[in-house]
Parts: C-alpha cells; structure tokens; sequence
C-alpha cells in the first residue's frame, strides 16, 4: 500500500534525529579519549609507541568508513558476541574518529614550539604535568576550529550506519520513502535536517579560525 | 569458536579485482570531471556578479554539510520523481562529480587567493606578459600549494565511492557485497575487501607523490 507522506512521517523523520545524536555524541566521546591516546602516543619519545599510533591513523584514514562498519559489524560473530547494529556503528565510528581526532591533535600538540616543553623541562616538571600544564592547553587552543569541523563529518558519517541497519536519519527516510515513494520530497527532507545539524557547526569552527588566524597574524 | 573461511574469498579473486578495477575507473572519471567543476565554481567565486557567487556558496554549503549517502540517495532515488532517470553508475558518477567538486571549490580558490598581490606586482615589473604572469606567477605556486589537499581529497573520494555500492552501481563495495551474500563469509569478504581498498589508497598516493616531483619539483626551495 502506497500512502501519502504526511505530518506523521515527517515526525518519524524529526523524530530518529535524537538517535544520530546519540550515535555522535557516543562516537566523539569515545573518539576524543582514543584520540587523546593516539596524539600522545603519536608525539610520544618512544619509537614503537609512534609506529604503532602512525599504522592505526593510516589504516582509518586509509580505508573506507563503509568496510569499517562492516567489518566491525560481522566481526561481531567472530569473537562471539550477537550482531547489534547500534553496537558495531558506535564502535566502528569510535575507532573512525579516534583515527582523524588524533591526527588532528598531534598537529596541534606538535604545533606548540619546542622550547615550551624545553623550558617545562628545565623546570624539572614530569612528563604528565609537562603536558597538563605547559603544551595541552596551548594546544587546545589550534585544536578547537578543526576538531569542530570534524564533528560534521562524523555526524554525516553516521548515516552509514543505516546500511548496517541502524534506524537514525538516514534509516528513518528510507522506510517513509519505502511506504511513500516520494523520494524527492523524503530525501530532500532528509538532507535539510542534516543540513540544519551540520551548518552551525561549519559557521562556528570557520569563525574559530578565521578568529584564530588574525590573532596569529597580529 | 569461529571458523575462518578464505577460500570463497580466494575462488572469486577475479570477481573481487574486477570490482576494484570499476572503483578505480568511477574514481578517476569522478576527479577529472570533479576538478572541472572545482575551477567553474573557483572562478565563479571571484566573479563581479552577486547571484552567481550566491549559488555557488549554496551549491558548497549545502554538499558539504549533507551526508554523501543521502546526496546519492537523492539523485538516484529523488530526481527521477521530476523526470531525470539515470542507470546506477551513471548516478554514481553523477553523485560523486557534484560532491568532490564542492570540496574542490573551496581548495581552488584559497589555492588561488594564497598567491599574494605583490608576487604579481613583481611579475608585472619584470615586463612579464598577462600570459606569463599567470602560468609561472599564480598557477604554478597557487597549484603547488593547494597539490596536498587536493590529493588527499581525491583519495578521500575514492574511499567514499564505496558508498555507491548502496544503489547496486557496480563497484568494489558492490562485488564483495555480492560474494558476502551468496557465500556468508562476511567477515572474511569485507577483511579482504578493506586490504584492497586500503592498496588502492597506497596506490593512488604513490601516483600523486610521484607526479609531485614531476611537476613541482623547484631545486631552490627544497
């Protein structure tokens, strides 16, 4: 039965909003402490630390999300755990953007000139206070505009956990547009909804750093 | 305990590499196609009137901040509703063209704006003709400034074609897809299938990087 696409669908459509949020929200939570990991290991003294951070961003950043998904998804069976669509998306989009977080970090992290930790190391402060006090938050401060623009690209990539399955946005048009083949209409609602998410974010994390810029410059 | 299968993987190699062949083709096609419309849209950028810069802003913003998914959900599936019907890997190329050369846009015209006024000022006081100024003056270095992300987005595009898979375009997603659902090795399939890709991405950075000493290579600034 074909039925029209009327206000109840798009409430469906508002409604699987809040799980792309969650699906984010657990993604970059779970991104941001990998990729705290990634970036110390990444700018760590340690060689085998380095190697070891250097293949995990190569391998996430040189593969695409979709087979990430998936191989997470039917890896689930081979260590014996039940296939869960919401588990493999939040984990396989965790180890994504631990990958580009980190990345990101340990440019920001290397971005702090040398004879910061030199000094803090003159002052005979510890690796971890070196790092808490003296290069994070300089860090923080180059890492705010581009770790803001990731997100977007995080929350348009967790449209692909429909494929697995996974009813968020994405998921929610196709089954309205399977009940009401009104692609035109459906999708293109789709795409203004992940508009609104995204767009604020792109604004903000581009006056971040045109705002980062100029105070560089000055 | 799970029993690891390669062997259907292994038997249907030539379906698998000709899958990864057609991914290798759709890429390639989408980048020359895409950076032609990333230098349109550059220019059109820069142009004097008002409403054409407006579309292009709307044409960047709003493929940048949609999922690709539902861009080519929307044109394979949206516009043959208004009467534009195309096959699968014609919407695939399509969809693909019209994301990278958002992205492209952006590269193209910061490339463009890095080349600073006083560097043709001084091309223009060494008598350089218009000709002149432009290719060694704002191409050469504005290009060689933009090469890295350009490439990184090219390759970033070959990973997205994977997507395509989605509407049954005929790719490397789709031929493991295919051999997943007729052989049940999943895990195997999509292991194998994240090794060739992640070869493509090795491959295809290996062609830029070499192309990079071809063309930019400047013995004074190394």
């Amino acid at each position: 039965m074909i039925r029209e696409f009327s206000s109840s669908d798009v409430l469906f459509i508002v409604g699987a909003i809040r799980w792309t949020l969650i699906l984010s929200a657990i993604a970059f939570v779970g991104g941001a402490i990998g990729g705290m990991l990634i970036a110390l290991a990444r700018t760590a003294q340690n060689t085998l630390l380095q190697r070891v951070a250097q293949a995990f961003i190569a391998v996430f950043q040189g593969t695409p999300l979709l087979m990430q998904l998936f191989l997470v998804y039917f890896g689930l069976t081979v260590a014996g755990l039940p296939i869960d669509p919401l588990m493999a998306a939040a984990v396989a989009l965790t180890l994504h953007a631990s990958a580009y977080l980190g990345e990101i970090w340990r440019g920001a992290i290397q971005s702090v000139p040398t004879g910061q930790s030199e000094a803090a190391s003159a002052l005979s402060l510890s690796y971890t206070h070196r790092m808490r006090y003296v290069v994070l938050p300089q860090a923080l401060r180059v890492a705010t505009a581009p770790t803001v623009g990731f997100l977007v690209q995080l929350i348009k990539g967790t449209s692909l956990a429909s494929i697995i399955g996974f009813t968020e946005l994405t998921r929610a048009g196709q089954i309205v547009n399977n009940a009401t083949f009104q692609p035109f209409l459906v999708f293109g609602t789709v795409a203004a909804l992940y508009f609104v998410l995204c767009w604020p974010l792109s604004l903000i994390a581009r006056h971040m750093e045109s705002r980062m810029r100029r105070a560089i410059t000055r | 305990m799970y029993q690891f299968n390669f062997r259907p993987v292994f038997d249907n190699m030539d379906m698998l590499l000709q899958g990864a062949w057609l991914t290798v083709q759709l890429s390639l096609t989408a980048m020359v196609l895409g950076l032609i419309v990333s230098i349109v849209g550059a220019v059109a950028k820069t142009s004097r009137f008002v409403p054409l810069r407006w579309i292009v802003d709307v044409y960047v913003e709003v493929i940048r901040n949609t999922p690709f998914l539902i861009q080519i959900f929307f044109i394979f599936f949206g516009l043959p509703a208004i009467g534009f019907s195309m096959s699968p890997n014609t919407a695939a190329l399509v969809a693909l063209v019209i994301n990278v050369g958002a992205y492209g846009t952006e590269i193209i015209r910061a490339g463009i704006e890095s080349v600073p006024r006083g560097q043709i000022e001084a091309g223009r006081a060494l008598a350089l003709n218009p000709l002149q100024i432009l290719r060694y003056v704002i191409l050469k270095p504005a290009l060689r400034n933009i090469y890295p992300s350009l490439t990184s987005q090219f390759i970033y595009l070959m990973l997205t074609s994977s997507v395509v898979s989605v509407i049954s375009a005929t790719d490397l997603a789709a031929a493991g897809a295919d051999l997943s659902a007729t052989t049940f090795a999943s895990f195997e399939v999509y292991l194998v299938l994240t090794i060739m890709y992640f070869l493509l991405a090795l491959a295809f950075s290996g062609l830029f990087g070499a192309l990079r000493r071809v063309f930019f290579h400047y013995p004074a600034s190394r």
